[in-house]
């Protein structure tokens, strides 16, 4: 029987028989499915996704005509950073980045950034950063955000001023926990409102909120506290919030953004909290089993994301980066993965971008 | 990642009018397709055509909004970005703060 090249979620190349492909794609809507309550993928998507999986072609991409916008996160990080952020090393300038970025790479979108890429520390070099984003406007051409993490673990104890709410929930102090996790998202909002607001006023033309919810959903809250605040102040900015994973982590587990409980909230429910907040982009996300085949990861990622953009009044990026949106768990992913999972996005899950 | 995720989907950035299509999108909330109608119909051209650098490439030229290769006198940054906001029918925000800062 035919056997045909695939990667595991961990990258590692294997060989599945087409019906081995076919049984792990419909596995994998199945998870999403019973997961979030997402819509079933018909035959004709999960035939569709299957011919992309065993295209023998080494690079697949979409039809002509079918293109659509590629957004950035982490900003020139991808060269200046190390390998924790699949960065190159190469101590190149932030201004150099983005125009090599704009002139060499093909970006549509591009974004300055903090060695951290988090908000905290933004705070104590902001007018570095302002002037460093005034100075790349005047240059650069395509939409140029400034991007960072919320990054909300940045608040707790030892790095911040708020108690654990791990170590709190250890010892079951669970209402301190919450009071810390509410009162972090509290700060968190005032610091979003305080760097964005200053970058919008250097020139930028947006801000891009990247990994929303990392540290669970007092985080997704705050967030979105921020956003709204930065959209009061600045009605026409551009404003991309791109998310952590699937499901929002209940490390609080009641805390509410307009009365709605954030913790366990999947794509196509986080984006209308998104929209509400003041959002012109949402970047859903879909995280990736390692233990699973590439198949059984994309064909949960098209479901829970193909939800997303049937629902979304905005347009919606799928964040598709080191294990995201059906892209294996590797440092460095394979051509060949990432090429069949962005056109499986485009064609059958009808993203905006990528 | 930029270089395979340009090569399966990339509309190319100012390789053709990616930047244009991202800008609608933003400021407008248009969904992908409808951005892609927006921007063609400004440019006189298809929305099959707004993805092709062979065409592209003359007409960013031609616009002054901006080419990939260094061209002497060829608008860059915010003269180019001020074409663009005459295209689109739009407002930049580095275009306004420069305005601002020669009033």
């Amino acid at each position: 029987m035919a056997e045909y090249y695939t990667r595991r979620g961990d990258g590692k190349r294997v060989s599945m028989t087409r019906e081995a492909v076919l049984e792990d794609l419909q596995a994998g809507v199945a998870d999403a499915v019973d997961m979030g309550g997402v819509t079933q993928l018909n035959a004709n998507e999960i035939d569709h996704l299957l011919d992309i999986i065993i295209d023998k072609n080494r690079v697949v991409g979409v039809e002509p005509g079918m293109e659509v916008v590629v957004t950035y996160d982490i900003g020139q990080l991808d060269f200046t950073g190390d390998n924790g952020n699949s960065g190159n090393g190469v101590d190149v300038g932030r201004l150099e980045s983005a125009l090599l970025h704009e002139r060499a790479l093909a970006a549509d979108t591009f974004e300055l950034a903090h060695a951290d890429y988090s908000i905290k520390p933004v705070k104590p070099v902001i007018s570095n950063e302002m002037q460093t984003m005034e100075e790349i406007q005047n240059e650069i051409i395509i939409p140029y955000f400034y991007g960072a993490m919320p990054n909300m673990g940045l608040y707790y104890a030892p790095d911040g001023p708020y108690g654990n709410p791990a170590d709190l929930m250890r010892e079951f102090k669970i209402e301190e926990a919450m009071a810390a996790a509410e009162a972090a998202a509290e700060h968190l909002a005032r610091d979003i409102e305080f760097v964005s607001t200053r970058l919008v006023a250097a020139g930028a033309d947006g801000f891009n909120f990247d990994t929303t919810a990392s540290a669970g959903d007092a985080d997704a809250v705050g967030t979105f506290r921020g956003v709204e605040a930065l959209r009061k102040a600045c009605p026409d900015t551009y404003i991309n919030v791109g998310m952590a994973g699937e499901s929002i982590m209940g490390i609080h587990g009641m805390i509410e953004y307009k009365g709605q409980v954030a913790a366990g909230l999947y794509p196509h429910q986080q984006v209308k909290l998104a929209q509400q907040a003041g959002a012109d982009v949402f970047g859903p996300v879909c995280n990736t089993n390692t233990s699973r085949s590439l198949a059984w990861n994309l064909g949960r990622s098209v479901a829970f994301i193909k939800e997303c953009t049937k629902v979304a009044e905005i347009p919606c990026h799928v964040n598709m980066g080191m294990g995201v949106g059906g892209i294996p768990m590797c440092e460095t992913a394979p051509i060949d993965a990432v090429t069949r999972c962005n056109k499986a996005m485009v064609e059958v899950a009808g993203v905006d971008g990528v | 990642m930029a270089i395979p995720h340009f090569m399966a989907s990339g509309m190319g950035g100012i390789r053709s009018a990616g930047d244009l299509v991202a800008r609608m999108e933003y400021d407008k909330n248009m969904k992908v397709s409808k951005a892609k109608e927006y921007v063609a119909k400004k440019l006189g051209v298809s929305t099959l055509d707004i993805a092709d650098e062979h065409v592209m490439r003359d007409l960013r030229e031609e616009l002054k909004i901006g080419v990939i290769t260094g061209v002497p006198g060829a608008p860059r940054g915010i003269a180019a970005k001020m074409n663009i906001e005459k295209l689109l029918g739009i407002k930049i925000n580095s275009c306004e703060k420069f305005r601002e800062q020669i009033r």
